[in-house]
């Protein structure tokens, strides 16, 4: 046993060796490319929209830590046919849950809630948020990469 | 000479440690096991105690004021220089200039010497190896003036190619500007051949000194380099304060880098005339607290001696190599045969973002990314390395703690 339990939570492990949904969708509408600077995890994400707005599909590719990786993966096996505004609406409250901005995880969110312990990991944070954030730029069809970075980030 | 047996004092580890304050504390519930000295080091008691007592007593601005406090902090500020250029055994101390830090020092550079010497179709060499701070600003010169960028290949040890090295090296070289000690890797380049090789071609070299200067007795006269530079924060000092040393024929025929105060002799608005070396590139209120603070820290170590120093990190390395190399998912990267204190690694298939979350957790500081120096990371086909570095202050028992913490990740991964 572990005392990591809060962070790599089984469930996280699982998908971080047997990644969901992961490679290319050749007939995707919607992409984008997402990086985290500051451990090089890289993300390309492919959606297919019908026009209901509905989310018929959803692929990723990429490198990263276990929590980047099995936060992508758990993210398209929830999004997968729930609406723009479901998506848009999840982002937002995983995206305050792991920034600890709210003291209890919203239970919509459902499974996603084995990443409430990211929140004791500040420097976490964007390893699990980057597939989300990628995720709303794809909705936009942003064209440049999302970077977590705001430009911070010398070191050696 | 051999001392006595009895006069020769073992290197003490124990009441070095006493010197850093932060070494006590605990980080998560356990003592704090400082591994991440490619970094930043951790300072000594003399170092804070100095800047609190600047503070306190000699808070004054310097070359500027005829009462009391105004000498006694330019005496501190310029004794410090005479300090740090018996450090380094520079020629005379009008070659040591303030910077805030290394990559100050390779810019000021790049901006001055650079930007007047370099024309379109020369050349500027560096490595595989070097930190960004040693390339983007020679991007940036190259860019502007249509000059070309050239980088001397590694082997799968993280040495450079010598061979390859003279190759690149022809009347249109410039300036070479290699890393002494590679904080990726750890690799002790051979710069005194570098040195000898690129002068005999006539070109430059300045040496990046981040690494080396804590680690390694540096003589700059002879190495024979022409710009040496180093940060104080990576020699148990204050941040924001550097060094970049330029032998003085260089420094006086050189433009200055930032206009303003100070590295003036006299201005109207028909003319200025520059102060000399090393005033001239200091324009503005400096880092006077810094540049005391860094006095002191060069006073630390060498009142603790850099051949000890040397000889204590490399046993530190030797035992960490040893220890980390029996766990099988390990993969150490950079094994040159002259390397400082630096162990990278990756484990396995497991991400050095998760390695350091794990390690950090149990007390044990490393670093977890591409270090600045993505181009070595791309070199070696991975994303990042988990890194421990040691400083003169780091033990066995640690390393053993290090090692203990690295069985933890494989058991959370397992
Ligand atoms: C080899 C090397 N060069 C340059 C630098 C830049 O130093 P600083 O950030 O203090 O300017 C570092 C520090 O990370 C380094 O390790």
């Amino acid at each position: 046993m572990s005392d990591f339990s809060d962070l790599y939570q089984d469930l996280i492990l699982d998908h971080q060796k047997n990644p969901r949904n992961f490679g290319s969708l050749p007939d995707a509408n919607h992409h984008a490319d997402g990086f985290n600077p500051l451990c090089g995890d890289k993300i390309s994400l492919d959606m297919k929209l019908d026009d209901k707005g509905v989310i018929q599909d959803i692929h990723f590719k990429g490198s990263g830590c276990a929590i980047s990786k099995a936060s992508a993966s758990m993210m398209t096996t929830v999004l997968k046919g729930k609406k723009v505004e479901e998506a848009e609406h999840l982002f937002h409250e995983f995206h305050d849950m792991v920034m600890g901005k709210i003291d209890k995880a919203p239970e919509d969110l459902g499974k996603l809630k084995v990443f409430e312990g990211v929140k004791e990991y500040p420097a976490r944070v964007k390893c699990a948020s980057l597939a989300w954030h990628t995720m709303d730029a794809a909705l936009k069809n942003e064209k440049d990469v999302i970077s977590t970075d705001d430009g911070k980030g010398s070191e050696g | 000479m051999t001392a006595p047996a009895s006069i020769k004092t073992a290197y003490d580890v124990e009441k070095i440690r006493k010197d850093f304050p932060i070494l006590n504390r605990q980080v998560h519930g356990k003592p704090l096991v400082y591994l991440d000295n490619a970094a930043t080091t951790q300072k000594p008691l003399s170092v804070i105690e100095m800047e609190d007592r600047y503070y306190r007593e000699m808070n004054a601005n310097i070359h500027r004021g005829v009462h009391l406090l105004s000498q006694e902090s330019t005496k501190a500020y310029e004794d410090a220089r005479v300090t740090i250029q018996k450090f380094i055994n520079a020629a005379s101390s009008s070659e040591i200039i303030y910077t805030r830090g290394t990559t100050e020092s390779i810019n000021l550079v790049a901006q001055t010497w650079g930007r007047k010497n370099i024309q379109a179709g020369d050349e500027i060499l560096i490595s595989h190896l070097e930190h960004h701070s040693n390339i983007v600003p020679w991007q940036m010169l190259c860019e502007e003036k249509g000059a070309k960028l050239k980088v001397i290949p590694i082997n799968d040890r993280g040495e450079l190619l010598m061979d390859e090295f003279k190759k690149l090296v022809t009347s249109k070289t410039k300036l070479v500007s290699v890393g002494h000690v590679s904080n990726a890797l750890g690799t002790i380049n051979p710069i005194a051949d570098i040195i000898h090789y690129a002068h005999e071609h006539g070109a430059l070299v300045l040496i990046d000194g981040a690494q080396s200067v804590a680690h390694l007795k540096v003589d700059v006269q002879k190495l024979d380099c022409d710009f040496y530079a180093f940060s104080g924060h990576k020699i148990y000092g204050p941040t924001g304060i550097g060094v970049l040393y330029g032998k003085l024929a260089l420094l006086n025929a050189m433009p200055p880098y930032q206009g303003g105060g100070d590295m003036i002799a006299s201005v109207t608005f028909e003319k200025t005339l520059y102060a000399k070396p090393p005033h001239k590139f200091e324009a503005g209120t400096p880092h006077i607290a810094g540049v005391i603070g860094l006095g002191k820290a060069l006073d630390y170590v060498t009142a603790v001696g850099l051949d000890a120093i040397a000889a204590h990190e490399h046993e530190l390395l030797v035992y960490g190599t040893q220890a980390l190399s029996q766990i099988k998912q390990v993969r150490i990267i950079g094994t040159a045969a002259m390397k400082a204190g630096v162990l990278s690694f990756t484990l396995g298939e497991i991400h050095p973002h998760d390695i350091g979350t794990i390690l950090d957790r149990q007390g044990v500081a490393v670093r977890a990314g591409h270090h600045c120096a993505q181009p070595v990371m791309d070199r070696f086909n991975i994303p990042a390395t988990a890194r421990a570095s040691f400083a003169l202050y780091n033990t066995k028992p640690e390393v053993d703690l290090l090692v203990a913490a690295v069985h933890k990740v494989l058991e959370v991964f397992k």
